[in-house]
């Protein structure tokens, strides 16, 4: 804890998945090509005019939802007025006067601990064209122009760099557990202010509020946030508080610092009014509970239900909550009669460990939960050894061909007793020397007396019956 | 090209002329009042006959206002912010009328961005009223009203904020109609005011306007504020029949008594209005003096500046000359910008761009724009409860007969402002809004008009049909009388 309380408030900007842009009908997709998902409307061409994405409304209302935030009767838009080479049409559409959802809270995990967040308000609003500065000369890319963005306001209710990450993290799952964003920082679909001040902890008062603005990866504002914490506090402790100034700031990845960019005193007058292009609408109460339905259980929710209902362990569940796919098919696969720990093991072991070796995607992994049952079953039913299922495991993925048509006869693990008893005495015959050294506390050679065992059989023999066997035999 | 649409398309039908010969006529003409009156900052003289169909529009030759979006033809707004503007896209309302098979021939001058009733902003300079050049023909509908009224052809398309259609319209001796707000498509209409923009037409009787309007209406994807009308054919239902219909007109502007010093053209322009008003009765309609209370009344002119010049500046932004038009010079992009707007702009449009930014600032919004707004529900209102109990309100327009060009000021004088004024009511309702010559003052043509409640259309413009049968100024077509 540092010598003064941080107190932290977060802007998160982050783009909405649609076919087309937000009020036009170009196409909003990632794309390397500058200029090509655009529409005269993206680029202001005289008398066009914007047309709202439903789908991009709708999203924002599941989020406006699954942040518990209030809904406003009527949806509209403002602009925002300004001018800069990145705004085609000299304004911003957004909204000012009636966001989306406002009043909201939730709670996040951060280091094992539950904090709440309120939430001041989301609004869904368009993205500017992106800028790319030369030597003497800037490029304007207008792919961005008009994608929709979702802005998220928290109150100033968190108190460290790594509170605000793990809220990041926290939002940037429900966005993907939502299906509403691919919400990928590399893409620059995620960007963020941070707004930092430090008081004492006995204050009443906040203390001078700093911006820090357009950070673009998380790791950025942990530092950023750090920088500035260690910035205002060393001005404090030497003190010169009052040379804090109430100011927008950028953050230099190169030093890891933050630099100045203009005084509050300088800070534009957006001139925000409503957009007579886009009608008012109701929002009915029918339309937001249909939207309701479409939310699923978020990624903290599943994982209590995971460690309370089904007894894994608080790290196992935080890995299959980790993406909404990890936990569909975890939960496929409870749904299906696999035991929750052993569908966890499978999961979080080898599955987790193929998909990331060959960087797909869950939902394209060849084995679904209903032919991983197929080896399941046979571990179960003791026709394999867990050695053999892996190998199926494997075989399958590799040919792919259902598990099933590597479970044969030849590879029915051999369970008979008898069998079994007849193969182990003809060993322990054979082996008297290694017999005699054991009897004498050379205890490790119950191991060589297993292998003996599995190698006569071929890796067949049930290993928890050879192992009782031997032991009655040897240790009698 | 002096006949009204339904005659032109018989003439096509039956063989007595062909779009071609039309398209040459009104070529010519254009030409030929060009050079005088300075209507047009485009004439199209590559201009292609189509075939006749059974689109009363098909063949005919008509004018587009230079603010329409027209696909490979230059559309500059008037503006030198955009002289070199070639459109990649029609209009909306431009592209049905060409799938009717229409025939746009010459794009009109216009009060730069259509700011301005006076029709001497425009880029290309002065349009002449073509009955008396000394005169202004109002705006910013200037160059369509000049060139429908000296029977170019039989229809040319205009763009109304505050009555960009209706004052030249009665300036020049023409009708002048716009429709319900969405009606038609503002789809490739360069903006002035979007809550008060609306596209329109000018020609010189009311069935033409119904016939021009019923093809350039109708919902439109790319307009979230345009609306389904295909239930309403304006051409078929008018009748004529008007007996029993009811119609006000506001005791505070058509009175005499209320000017201090009438001029001698605002008394002959009320008594000729009042002397109409007795014809109609005899048609069978009701007609009443109603009051409105006159604060209100005098609150139009500052309603209308504030809400349209703030709503202008957002508009306009776009002009930067970065993705189009002229690009500025500059040592950077602020700079550049600057450079282009401040050779772009004229000093009418520049000083309403800055009070439409004043207007806007935090610190007044509420006190002006804020309270422009509830003023114009306050109006609306009160005209909407006219509406409980009449089908029209019926007004003269403006103070008296076109203005001289050489007093022209954009400057509101207060005594007659509600009169000149009051058209934009229309706009703020977004109401139908149609106005028809009614006579001569000096010898020049004057115009009342007729305004009813939304969606009211047909309604409307059957009214104003038959009013129009019971004078003698239908078709009739501009002659320089000085």
């Amino acid at each position: 804890m540092g010598k003064y309380k941080a107190v932290i408030g977060l802007e998160m900007h982050c783009e909405l998945k649609s076919n087309s842009k937000v009020f036009s009908s170009a196409k909003n997709s990632y794309n390397e090509t500058p200029n090509d998902n655009i529409s005269a409307v993206d680029m202001a061409f005289p008398g066009t005019l914007p047309v709202v994405n439903k789908k991009c409304v709708k999203d924002a209302l599941k989020m406006s939802i699954a942040l518990n935030c209030t809904q406003p009767e009527y949806m509209y838009f403002d602009r925002k007025n300004y001018y800069y080479p990145d705004l085609p049409k000299g304004y911003q559409i957004t909204q000012m006067a009636s966001p989306v959802g406002v009043n909201g809270h939730i709670t996040i995990e951060c280091n094992g601990e539950k904090i709440p967040v309120n939430i001041h308000d989301i609004h869904l609003e368009e993205d500017a064209a992106s800028l790319d500065h030369y030597y003497d000369t800037s490029c304007i890319d207008y792919n961005r122009a008009g994608v929709p963005l979702l802005e998220l306001v928290t109150e100033p209710c968190l108190h460290s760099a790594l509170e605000a990450v793990a809220f990041l993290e926290h939002m940037r799952s429900v966005y993907k557990y939502c299906d509403v964003s691919e919400a990928d920082t590399k893409k620059g679909q995620i960007r963020c202010d941070v707004n930092i001040s430090i008081m004492d902890y006995d204050a009443t008062e906040l203390g001078t509020r700093v911006e820090v603005k357009n950070i673009n990866s998380f790791g950025n504002v942990y530092d950023a946030i750090n920088y500035e914490i260690k910035r205002q506090s060393e001005l404090k402790d030497q003190g010169r508080y009052e040379e804090i100034e109430q100011e927008t700031r950028r953050f230099d990845e190169e030093s890891g610092t933050t630099i100045r960019m203009r005084s509050k005193a300088d800070a534009i007058d957006y001139k925000y009014f409503v957009d007579p292009n886009l009608p008012k609408f109701k929002i009915s109460p029918e339309w937001l509970e249909e939207i309701k339905k479409e939310i699923p259980l978020l990624a903290l929710e599943r994982k209590e239900k995971y460690m309370n209902e089904l007894n894994l362990s608080d790290y196992d569940a935080g890995v299959i909550i980790k993406e909404r796919e990890y936990a569909e098919y975890f939960e496929s696969c409870l749904n299906i009669g696999i035991d929750a720990k052993i569908a966890c093991n499978w999961l979080t072991t080898q599955i987790l460990g193929e998909i990331n070796k060959l960087e797909i995607n869950i939902k394209d992994f060849y084995l679904t939960p209903s032919l991983l049952k197929q080896i399941i079953d046979e571990i179960n039913k003791g026709t394999i050894s867990s050695k053999q299922a892996k190998e199926i495991f494997y075989k399958s993925l590799e040919e792919k061909k259902e598990p099933k048509t590597y479970i044969n006869s030849d590879m029915a693990q051999i369970s008979d007793n008898d069998e079994l008893e007849t193969i182990i005495n003809k060993i322990l015959e054979e082996s008297q020397t290694q017999v005699e050294q054991y009897k004498n506390g050379k205890d490790n050679l119950f191991d060589y007396f297993v292998g003996q065992v599995m190698k006569n059989t071929r890796g067949k023999a049930n290993p928890v019956i050879t192992k009782e066997i031997l032991n009655k035999k040897l240790n009698n | 090209m002096n006949k009204s649409i339904k005659e032109l398309h018989d003439s096509l039908k039956k063989g007595e002329v062909t779009s071609e010969d039309l398209i040459k006529e009104a070529l010519e003409k254009s030409h030929d009042i060009n050079a005088k009156y300075n209507a047009f900052v485009t004439i199209i003289d590559d201009a292609k006959p189509t075939s006749l169909t059974d689109n009363l529009l098909s063949g005919i030759p008509f004018g587009i206002k230079d603010n329409y979006s027209t696909k490979d033809i230059l559309t500059t707004g008037s503006s030198n912010a955009l002289k070199d503007y070639v459109p990649f896209f029609n209009a909306t309302a431009v592209q049905k009328l060409l799938d009717a098979g229409a025939v746009p021939v010459n794009k009109t001058v216009l009060d730069e961005f259509g700011m301005g009733g006076t029709g001497t902003t425009g880029h290309t300079g002065i349009v002449k009223n073509p009955w008396d050049p000394k005169r202004m023909t109002a705006g910013s509908s200037a160059g369509s009203a000049c060139a429908v009224a000296l029977g170019v052809y039989p229809y040319a398309l205009g763009s109304d904020t505050g009555d960009s259609i209706r004052k030249p319209a009665a300036y020049c001796g023409i009708v002048g109609y716009k429709p319900t707000y969405g009606m038609i498509s503002r789809y490739g209409l360069f903006p002035f005011a979007s809550s008060l923009d609306h596209c329109g037409v000018l020609t010189r009787n009311v069935l033409d306007a119904a016939i021009v309007v019923d093809t350039m209406k109708g919902i439109d994807k790319n307009d979230m504020t345009s609306w389904d009308s295909k239930d309403i054919n304006l051409y078929k239902s008018i009748n004529g029949e008007v007996k029993g219909k009811k119609l006000c007109y506001i005791k505070e502007l058509c009175d005499l008594n209320n000017y201090e010093n009438p001029t001698e053209e605002l008394k002959s322009h009320l008594n000729n209005f009042m002397d109409k008003l007795e014809i109609f009765k005899k048609l069978g309609i009701e007609i009443d003096c109603v009051s409105i209370p006159k604060n209100l009344l005098d609150a139009l002119p500052s309603v209308y500046v504030a809400i349209s010049c703030a709503e202008a500046t957002s508009n306009l932004s776009n002009l930067t000359g970065i993705i189009f038009g002229p690009r500025g010079n500059g040592k950077n992009v602020t700079e550049m910008m600057m450079d282009h707007r401040t050779k772009g702009f004229s000093p009418l449009i520049k000083r309403r761009l800055v009070i439409g930014s004043y207007i806007l600032q935090k610190e007044q919004q509420e006190r002006y724009f804020k309270n422009a707004q509830r003023v114009r529900r306050l109006l609306v209102d009160a005209w909407k409860k006219l509406y409980e109990k009449y089908d029209a309100v019926i007004l003269p327009v403006g103070s008296g007969p076109a203005k001289h060009l050489d007093g022209s000021k954009d400057i509101l004088t207060k005594d007659t402002a509600p009169l000149e004024e009051h058209l934009q009511i229309g706009n703020f309702g977004g109401f139908p809004s149609i106005t028809i010559p009614d006579g001569f003052v000096n010898n020049l043509p004057v115009g009342l008009n007729i305004t009813g409640n939304c969606y009211d259309d047909a309604n409307i413009l059957n009214i104003a049909y038959a009013l129009e049968n019971a004078m003698e100024y239908k078709n009739q077509i501009a002659k320089e009388v000085r």
